[in-house]
């Protein structure tokens, strides 16, 4: 079974294609029908999606965890510091303290809601870091070819087998522990496997007839990149970003627990670290490591989800699954 | 023919990446770390190394030299298992600590791969034989939040579990402190009481990577021809299974167990920590902790090596395996 793979607004723009199930685009000029394309693009994406479980379940803890963040962010003022910790120490949950406090009196709760800004800021940017390197060494190796295709993969593959927490760890430890620090240590480490994955999808949509046509026509090779190949290779770039900021965030939390991230915010990781530290286990103090625990693991797995369900969507061989 | 010319080209390979983390680990701790080299190797041991001590360092590893020739004699030094001396364990050389370390380390990323490895395929080949099945639907739900989960804290849950609330297993460590007044017997115990649950906790954290591949794998393979030829010749289910099917699914594990490797090592530092366990997890920690340098890259080398050479065995086993990988 073969079902036609998602354009993304990569079709050349005049000419109605046959499409199935779809209504043949409405006259007007090239740029209106490709935008109605791309409307419609989007809407058979949407359907798809709406009908993939797991996918819904994943978007809808998600949008729990942005109106949190967003909450944490411009409503919630209670302080952070040390010296607001108002409770009793060590206690659990209770009417007034919800997810109980910590050593130092601290509310949980306050502490897990605050955790939500860095761990998904730390998340979503070393995301954008590992998108932009994979992609750009991803396109380049694939479309160019020759040595600089050997040069980069081999580069690649080298990023591959390195051991990245190690390689983490000693960038870390080396320059420095700000959020910055540990955004672009995380997008430096996790590069690799996206550039193997955009590098093959683009060797494969380089040999489609429409690009050799376009070339046929005098299309400069940015025009190419540009208009055709990387509009092709988007789905399974978006896919993959999407699983990659599940990996980010888990890769923060391990950084931070190990004492690397920046002692000066609160992420999911650092509370976790502190628990530890504190000793949260041998004490029996489950809600102080329970709360923001839960949190890493909802939201990871919420991204994890929906990567999953766009990977069904877009790969035409795993819809049969 | 074609198989020689494989193995001499990963082998190949495997001595350039070698090289380059070579070449890579010098620069990160020598040329691009901030400050002078000296200062910034020996931090861990703040104002106690005296101006000769410091001098002597300098000769020792060639640090007054140019880069080039500092270059060469890292290289020397790196060759003949000369990696410093650590400043958290008062000048203990770097490689007889590391021999101390690894053992424990062996024996927990052994047998907790082995375990998640053996779990993991089985129910791979159950989940996808029955695709759709209620033992598919669950064991896809519960690999998928595994896999989501930070392993120290699953390690944190399970301490809290069966140490603190239960009283099963001890709190951490590798041994009980009463280690010498034992007989073998009791020593064994001992070793695996301690080691039970940072063992569950790394095998339960990789074996949604063993599943999720090993069904996706015999999902591919079920739909090939060879699989339908089978059951047209009229052979059991079972014997399609077991004879036509699971062989070869099972090829991209190989490669898994090498490169999942990498991130078992990295589960495993987080795993000691939360453990107490005394392996070069937990000792990795302490170099982080005390900012011991000299530790570290040398650390960071070994777990480098390690896995290279890990890569290139499984390479090679898979290209016994498979006769296709070495024709192509």
């Amino acid at each position: 079974m073969q079902t036609p793979p998602l354009h993304v607004g990569a079709e050349p723009p005049f000419g109605p294609t046959l499409e199935d199930e779809e209504p043949s685009p409405p006259p007007g000029s090239p740029r209106q029908i490709t935008w109605a394309r791309r409307r419609a693009a989007v809407r058979r994406f949407w359907v798809a999606f709406r009908n993939d479980n797991m996918g819904v379940a994943g978007l809808t803890i998600l949008v729990f965890f942005i109106c949190v963040t967003i909450y944490a962010v411009f409503a919630d003022k209670t302080g952070l510091s040390i010296t607001e910790a108002t409770g009793p120490r060590l206690t659990p949950p209770s009417l007034e303290y919800p997810f109980g406090t910590d050593d130092q009196g601290r509310s949980v709760l306050t502490l897990t809601l605050h955790g939500s800004k860095i761990s998904l800021l730390v998340g979503l940017s070393a995301t954008v870091i590992t998108m932009v390197i994979g992609s750009a060494v991803g396109l380049i190796a694939g479309f160019r070819g020759g040595w600089l295709d050997q040069l980069l993969m081999r580069i690649t593959d080298w990023g591959l087998v390195i051991p990245w927490l190690m390689l983490a760890i000693s960038l870390a430890s080396i320059f420095g522990q700000s959020l910055f620090m540990i955004i672009l240590v995380i997008g430096l480490t996790t590069w690799p496997s996206t550039a193997r994955l955009v590098r093959s999808q683009t060797l494969s949509v380089k040999e489609r007839p429409y690009v050799e046509r376009a070339r046929a026509l005098g299309a400069s090779n940015w025009h190419l990149v540009t208009r055709h190949v990387l509009p092709n290779v988007m789905p399974v770039i978006m896919a993959n970003t999407v699983l990659i900021v599940a990996i980010a965030i888990l890769s923060e939390t391990a950084l931070s627990f190990l004492g690397l991230g920046d002692p000066l915010s609160k992420s999911w990781g650092s509370i976790l670290e502190r628990a530890s530290n504190g000793g949260a286990a041998t004490q029996g103090a489950w809600w102080w490591l329970g709360a923001p625990g839960l949190c890493i693991v909802l939201v990871v797995l919420a991204f994890t989800m929906i990567g999953f369900a766009l990977d069904q969507i877009i790969n035409p061989r795993l819809r049969e699954r | 023919m074609g198989t020689r010319q494989y193995v001499i080209r990963k082998i190949v390979q495997a001595v350039i990446t070698l090289v380059a983390i070579l070449v890579f680990n010098f620069f990160l701790f020598r040329v691009w770390s901030p400050g002078d080299p000296v200062t910034f190797l020996t931090r861990g041991q703040g104002a106690q190394i005296s101006l000769e001590e410091r001098a002597e360092l300098i000769s020792e590893y060639g640090l007054d030299k140019p880069v080039f020739g500092q270059f060469v004699e890292y290289m020397e030094d790196t060759a003949t298992g000369k990696l410093g001396a650590s400043s958290f364990y008062q000048g203990e050389a770097v490689t007889s600590i590391f021999w101390r370390f690894l053992p424990p380390t062996l024996l927990l990323v052994g047998i907790s791969t082995a375990i998640s490895m053996v779990v993991g395929i089985w129910m791979g080949i159950r989940s996808g034989w029955r695709r759709g099945s209620s033992f598919d639907r669950f064991s896809m739900f519960f690999s998928l939040i595994l896999y989501s989960m930070p392993e120290f804290w699953l390690g944190m849950l399970l301490l809290l579990l069966f140490s603190t609330a239960l009283g099963w297993f001890p709190v951490g460590g590798r041994v009980s402190t009463s280690v010498s007044s034992m007989g073998t017997l009791e020593y064994i115990t001992d070793v695996a009481e301690h080691l039970f649950l940072p063992v569950l906790t790394l095998a339960l954290g990789y074996l949604g990577e063993f599943y999720l591949l090993m069904r996706s794998s015999l999902l591919d393979v079920l739909g090939e021809d060879y699989i339908t030829t089978a059951r047209a010749k009229g052979l059991l289910e079972r014997n399609v299974l077991n004879r036509h099917a699971v062989r070869n699914a099972l090829l991209p594990t190989v490669t898994l167990i090498a490169l999942s490797f990498g991130y078992v090592i990295g589960g495993a530092i987080t795993v000691e920590v939360v453990f107490s366990y005394q392996g070069l997890g937990l000792l990795t920690y302490t170099a982080i902790v005390s900012k011991d340098y000299w530790l570290l890259q040398g650390l960071f080398l070994f777990f480098s090596v390690a896995v290279i050479g890990f890569n290139l065995v499984s390479d090679l086993v898979y290209a016994y395996l498979d006769p296709r990988v070495r024709e192509a």
